[in-house]
């Protein structure tokens, strides 16, 4: 049966059962193979979008080429191997993030959808007039704009957490500003533009001594280190799938049992319901509830196998070869007379963000392309940020497992002919 | 080198980026507009003066952005000075052809002239708006709006 169980035997880096060798890995990525522009690839736009493997590609197209059908409905074979194979998906999600019961890990179309849910439900039910939301400086504009929403709704106040010139989070700040009057702390986990690691364990500490709601924005975390909701203790986590070597258009929300019950319903459709008549509904059981209409089916299998591929590979092993690109392309971006690195927190995921003196980023991001180099340039969706660091744009290198140290050469040589050209 | 990448970044666009023409406040100015790429954040300012025969005597900018928009900004206002804004509405129309692959200066017949430097965009979907902000700006000052963006 086409389940969530499907091996890895296929691939090229399943060295023993269960474990993927990382230095292998990459062969598992045929995106990795192309050339652009005449030269090999050098993906190092993992931020924006991760490539898929192999598994998760097959899972993808299996469900589409062998049992494509509508979950929780058909009593006939392919919709129970197509619910079997969603619902496994969801275990799967819960297991890599540690949610108590899978009745917490609720399918979105991503991390934006996510954080959307739990304003629209959450916060029009909990935030009124004079209230409080804090964010960050370096939140992305998905963790922005829902919130300036509601505030505009409510007649709330959306307060910004501080960060340094390094990029980071001013703690002591962050302290003074909970109040009685804070109804929810919203946190990057990771920035997607800096790659600064935020405490969100610290954070929700000092938040739940005030008894305020934590909401832990992790697009950016879940491809590089382990996550384990239930140990930082945050109430509603989010995530992406393309950003973790999954598909796109797919994400889960994890919220506490205990709020996602007291939460209303937000979207109304089919399958979030138990009974309709015209005068009365009766809402599905959690996660059911928030999951109207057919869902992204083959995005959530594809999530699944996108979270085993990367259980298999170890975080331990991803974090290893992370820190290693990340050293490797401080020091050599470094050497690059005129650059200066945005961004400089002690504790950095695989991104580094950088500008060079008189030449545009995008100007840099066009000829980096035309030398094979995938980079991303711009403001990154955050906008907040950039004014407070002064800046317009960066261009911004963001490395995954996969990448290898003759990429992170290809960039610096790419940009020695940048600044030649520009001389 | 790469042969989009030197059609493009040609040593006249370096030039001009490097030290553009025209570059100042005009002021009194009979127009003037701001052009935004929200996106990219370029931004320009362009300035310029007509007599009674409906002829630009005078043409400048200010404001700051990638190579290309800046070059080209520069470019416009050395080629359209002296021209009837009948002609530079041509040559808007055709520059903007040109930037979107739809007319081949070197085949086709146009009026654009040294501005041919900026037919490498078109390999470069997401460049054209960079080479054409400055001549939606100029349109925009030409017809009394204040603000125009691109994106």
């Amino acid at each position: 049966m086409a389940d969530s169980s499907v091996s890895l035997k296929g691939s090229v880096a399943a060295a023993a059962a269960g474990t993927i060798d990382i230095e292998r890995c990459r062969d598992d990525f045929p995106v990795l193979r192309r050339e652009v522009h005449g030269k090999p690839l050098a993906f190092l736009d993992n931020a924006a979008s991760s490539q898929m493997p192999e598994p998760v590609i097959r899972a993808y197209t299996e469900y589409h080429s062998r049992y494509h059908a509508n979950v929780h409905r058909g009593v006939h074979l392919l919709s129970q191997e197509a619910t079997a194979a969603m619902e496994g998906a969801r275990e799967t999600l819960r297991e890599l993030i540690n949610a108590r019961s899978s009745k917490e890990v609720i399918f979105t179309s991503g991390a934006t959808d996510a954080i959307n849910l739990v304003m629209q439900s959450w916060g029009r039910a909990n935030v009124g007039e004079g209230d409080e939301i804090l964010i960050s400086t370096m939140e992305h504009h998905s963790n922005i704009v829902p919130w300036r929403m509601l505030c505009d709704e409510k007649g709330a106040k959306l307060m910004v957490i501080p960060v340094s010139e390094d990029g980071v989070l001013d703690m002591e700040a962050f302290a003074s500003m909970l109040n009685d009057r804070t109804r929810l702390v919203g946190i990057v986990h990771v920035s997607n533009t800096l790659g600064t690691v935020n405490p969100v364990k610290e954070i929700t500490r000092l938040s739940h001594e005030r008894g305020i709601p934590v909401l832990v924005d992790g697009a950016q975390a879940v491809s590089h280190m382990k996550v384990d909701v239930q140990a930082i203790g945050c109430d509603f986590f989010v995530t992406s799938g393309h950003k973790m070597f999954g598909p796109t258009g797919i994400g889960i929300l994890y919220g506490k049992q205990e709020l996602l019950e007291e939460m209303p319903p937000w979207r109304g459709g089919g399958d979030m319901i138990l009974s309709v008549s015209f005068d009365e509904v009766l809402y599905n059981e959690l996660p059911y509830k928030f999951e109207a209409g057919t869902p992204n089916i083959s995005g959530a299998i594809g999530m699944g196998k996108a979270a085993e591929y990367i259980m298999s590979v170890g975080y331990d092993a991803i974090h290893a070869k992370e820190q290693d690109l990340l050293q490797y392309a401080t020091e050599q971006l470094q050497t690059i007379e005129g650059l200066k690195i945005i961004g400089r927190a002690p504790e950095k995921s695989s991104v580094v963000s950088f500008v060079i003196e008189g030449i545009h980023p995008h100007d840099i991001g066009t000829i980096l392309d035309l030398e094979g180099v995938a980079v991303r340039t711009g403001h990154h969706c955050t906008q907040p940020l950039m004014d407070r660091l002064g800046i317009v744009a960066t261009t911004r290198a963001s490395m995954a497992m996969y990448n290898r140290r003759e990429e992170i050469d290809q960039l610096v040589a790419g940009l020695r002919k940048t600044i030649e050209m520009f001389r | 080198m790469n042969d989009k990448l030197s059609q493009l970044y040609q040593q006249v666009l370096l030039d001009h980026n490097k030290t553009p023409r025209n570059y100042r406040v005009l002021d009194p100015a009979d127009h003037e507009a701001l052009g935004h790429n929200p996106l990219c954040g370029d931004k320009y300012k362009i300035f310029l003066n007509i007599d009674e025969n409906d002829m630009v005597t005078d043409v400048t900018f200010v404001g700051d952005g990638c190579a290309i928009s800046k070059a080209s900004a520069s470019m416009m206002t050395t080629f359209v000075k002296g021209k009837h804004i009948d002609e530079i509405d041509k040559l808007f129309h055709q520059f903007h052809d040109m930037a979107q692959g739809k007319l081949d200066p070197e085949t086709e017949p146009n009026d654009l002239g040294r501005l041919k430097v900026f037919a490498g965009v078109r390999n470069l979907p997401a460049r054209v708006k960079c080479a054409t902000l400055s001549w939606h700006t100029l349109q925009a000052a030409l017809k009394g709006k204040e603000k125009v963006t691109t994106e």
